[in-house]
């Protein structure tokens, strides 16, 4: 298929590429992160993490039409303030959904996994109520759109890289926080053993409260740095949740290190073969490899090797 | 289940404010009182329909809640205002039309089962209805089997006829045929590339394409889909790049749409260059509103169908529309082709004098329907419409602008020879 291109043109199209590679491992690490937490540390199967991201969204949508009706000059920037109101209402809604629906159900993860898709049928009705059943669309400020020009033939997207600096910053504060804060260890004592770290007097339940609204307020972000790439309706969260459980079960549950690992494999593997191959069989081929390791594997890539 | 009384007869008493409409009311009751003032429901209904002396009811199905809600709610708005319009002007044979709305939500099996209740326990006369291809194969069965008449207002893969559905949107060649043709004689375009959301429209419709554009003598680049709701297209954004085709001839449906056009911005294609030019027959107005104006100024569409488009009867119709749901509404091809089922059942019924679905089948070929705010149509012998094909010009605003359109009326063809 390379026949008649020139060297430099072969080069510069496999330089796009590889970035292309790469933003797709940071849309997924920006998906799976929030995940992660909830369903590796605290083992709830989140069926409305989708939902979720959708909210954070949405509160994007809102917050753009705010800052064009009342302050129209500082629209450049209203995405940092977006992303905050994201996370910090994501984050409120998560804590309260753990606190009214989570919490009663800790010690029985299937009826969580049952209670959380009804979650997100409930969420998907009522953005349907309240925004209607149409998708909206979120303006952006003219900085973050468009390409930056590398040479002649390279061009960047400016989301794409937007996307990649958010999901290093988030992975990066995610990390320091939970293996160099206080809390963090806090966090992981209750993972790898809850009896015993409520004897030495940390309130369990506090931590868990603490660790979804965190997962919810990182999907909230993610959400919100999608609507630059994707669209935002009522049900577009279905779209992210399968990739989603995908990167976090293949990278072993427990391991934050491992959902990063799985999410640049399954994403090189994606954006390669769909270079080469045609888009739905990219997918079923990363779907039978991740099947197939799975079961050699059944703990994902990276488990946590701590004794039961 | 929502049943639902339009007001009383009599629409041309004035509080109809438009003048376009009134007379157009006006006309439709003079003729409806010339046929028959009001004929026994004995002689016009011998099938035992929901027919009685002065109303009669018919169904609208569509998903007013999951996923396709999205799209169908155009479709439900646009028939409500035609009935609406309809009884206004004296209703069908002296009778108000009454609907009964059951939610398909999204789900085939649950079309199926409303359109069995609608037609066995409402017993409507007709029923406006469905969207999707697969909500459509879905209640085909039970509309042939229990003797229903099915208006279906979306554009569509053809390869399917029922004496039971009269299919108010365009079939693929239509679409097609019109679109290819256009690039190739305006454009001087000589290479394509197919993209496609992964279902049977999008293959179905690029398979007649890749017929069409190897006839002509001109290459096809590449053909590729990807999985609904698929939302990175860098690679295939890649590919287009290093082939370099004139034509991005693109079927990409639903949420994907927006991922698809953002990217192609993002990397450095712009449509509003020219080359490679996008094509497509998927996005109407109302997809750009989820799309987002800026994203897809400069794509081209082929459809029959523009909210702009600039003649007493579509200014009218969007007139009526915006009154009836608001200033911000817009009206996309679908839409259009949804408002035409009632006023079609209407005129069949008409020239029928008579419900029966068996007369209307044995009638509706050659019906002309000249107050469609797409222009003129008839119905086909084989059930689809004649109808122009026209190209639009995506502007920054939401709207297309009318670049050209067929001298004449295509001629509908579900069964393309040498196309399959």
């Amino acid at each position: 298929m390379f026949d008649g291109y020139t060297t430099s043109e072969l080069m510069s199209i496999f330089a796009m590429q590889g970035f292309a590679g790469l933003s797709l491992f940071s849309v997924f690490v920006l998906m799976a992160l929030g995940l992660a937490i909830i369903f590796g540390q605290m083992g709830v199967i989140n069926m409305a993490h989708g939902e979720f991201m959708i909210l954070g969204a949405y509160t994007t949508y809102l917050t753009s039409g705010f800052f064009q009706a009342y302050m129209p000059s500082l629209f450049g920037g209203y995405f940092f303030i977006a992303m905050i109101m994201a996370f910090l209402i994501c984050a409120a809604f998560g804590a309260f959904i753990e606190w009214a629906m989570i919490r009663r159900l800790y010690r029985r993860p299937l009826d969580t996994l049952l209670a959380t898709w009804g979650l997100s049928l409930i969420l998907q009705q009522a953005y349907r109520s309240i925004f209607g059943p149409r998708e909206v669309g979120v303006e952006l400020p003219e900085w973050m759109m468009g390409a930056i020009q590398v040479t002649d033939m390279v061009e960047l997207p400016i989301n794409g890289l937007f996307v990649m600096i958010i999901a290093l910053l988030i992975a990066l504060g995610l990390y320091l926080l939970m293996y160099r804060s206080g809390w963090g260890k806090k966090v992981r004592a209750v993972v790898q053993n809850r009896p015993m770290a409520e004897a030495v007097g940390i309130n369990s339940g506090a931590v868990d409260r603490m660790t979804f609204a965190l997962g919810c307020g990182i999907a909230g972000i993610a959400g919100s740095a999608f609507t630059m790439i994707g669209s935002t309706g009522p049900s577009s969260g279905q779209a992210y949740i399968v990739d989603t459980f995908l990167v976090v079960v293949f990278g072993g549950a427990q391991s934050l290190i491992g959902t990063i690992v799985s999410a640049f494999a399954i994403s090189q593997a994606q954006s390669t073969m769909e270079f080469f191959l045609s888009g739905s069989m990219a997918k079923v081929l990363t779907l039978l490899v991740v099947v197939g390791i799975l079961m050699l594997r059944p703990e994902g890539l990276m488990a946590l090797k701590i004794r039961r | 289940m929502k049943m639902h009384k339009q007001s009383k007869k009599g629409g041309a008493n004035g509080r109809w404010g438009l003048g376009k409409l009134k007379l157009l009311a006006a006309s439709m009751v003079l003729a409806a009182t010339a046929n028959a003032a009001t004929p026994p429901t004995s002689q016009v209904n011998t099938t035992g329909l929901a027919v009685t002396d002065d109303t009669v009811t018919v169904g609208i199905l569509h998903s007013i809640t999951g996923t396709m809600s999205i799209s169908e709610i155009g479709s439900v708005q646009a028939e409500k205002l035609a009935i609406k319009q309809i009884n206004e002007a004296g209703g069908v044979l002296g009778r108000q039309i009454k609907y009964v709305q059951e939610d398909g939500a999204s789900d085939w099996p649950t079309f199926a089962e409303k359109s069995r209740k609608l037609l066995r326990q409402d017993k409507v006369a007709a029923v406006f209805g469905c969207w999707t291809s697969a909500s459509r194969k879905a209640v085909l069965p039970v509309f042939e089997q229990l003797n229903g008449m099915l208006y279906y207002p979306t554009f569509y893969e053809g390869l399917e006829q029922s004496p039971n559905v009269i299919y108010t949107g365009q079939e693929a060649t239509q679409q097609i045929l019109a679109a290819i043709d256009w690039a190739v004689k305006e454009k001087g375009a000589k290479s394509f590339y197919l993209l496609g959301s992964d279902y049977i429209w999008p293959r179905t419709s690029n398979k007649i394409a890749r017929k069409h554009i190897e006839k002509l003598g001109l290459t096809v680049s590449g053909e590729e889909y990807y999985p609904l709701g698929h939302t990175q297209f860098n690679s295939v954004i890649n590919k287009i790049k290093l082939k370099k085709p004139d034509v991005i001839f693109a079927i990409v449906v639903g949420g994907s749409n927006v991922a698809f056009y953002k990217q192609l911005q993002a990397a450095g294609i712009d449509p509003t260059k020219e080359k490679p030019m996008v094509l497509t027959i998927s996005v109407t107005e109302d997809e750009i509103r989820g799309i987002g104006g800026e994203n897809v100024e400069g794509i081209y569409a082929s459809m029959k169908y523009f909210q702009s488009l600039d003649n007493e009867n579509n200014k009218a119709f969007v007139a009526a529309f915006k009154k009836e749901y608001g200033d911000d509404m817009v009206i996309g091809d679908v839409t259009q082709a949804a408002y035409l089922g009632p006023w079609l059942w209407k005129m069949a019924v008409e020239k029928a004098g008579s419900f029966d679905i068996d007369k209307i089948r044995e009638v509706s070929p050659g019906i002309e329907f000249t107050g469609a705010p797409e222009g003129y149509v008839r119905i086909h012998e084989n059930h689809h419409l004649w109808s122009k094909g026209r190209i639009g010009l995506a502007m920054a605003d939401g709207q297309y602008k009318l670049v050209h359109e067929t001298e004449e009326l295509m001629e509908p063809d579900p069964f393309p020879e040498g196309y399959q």
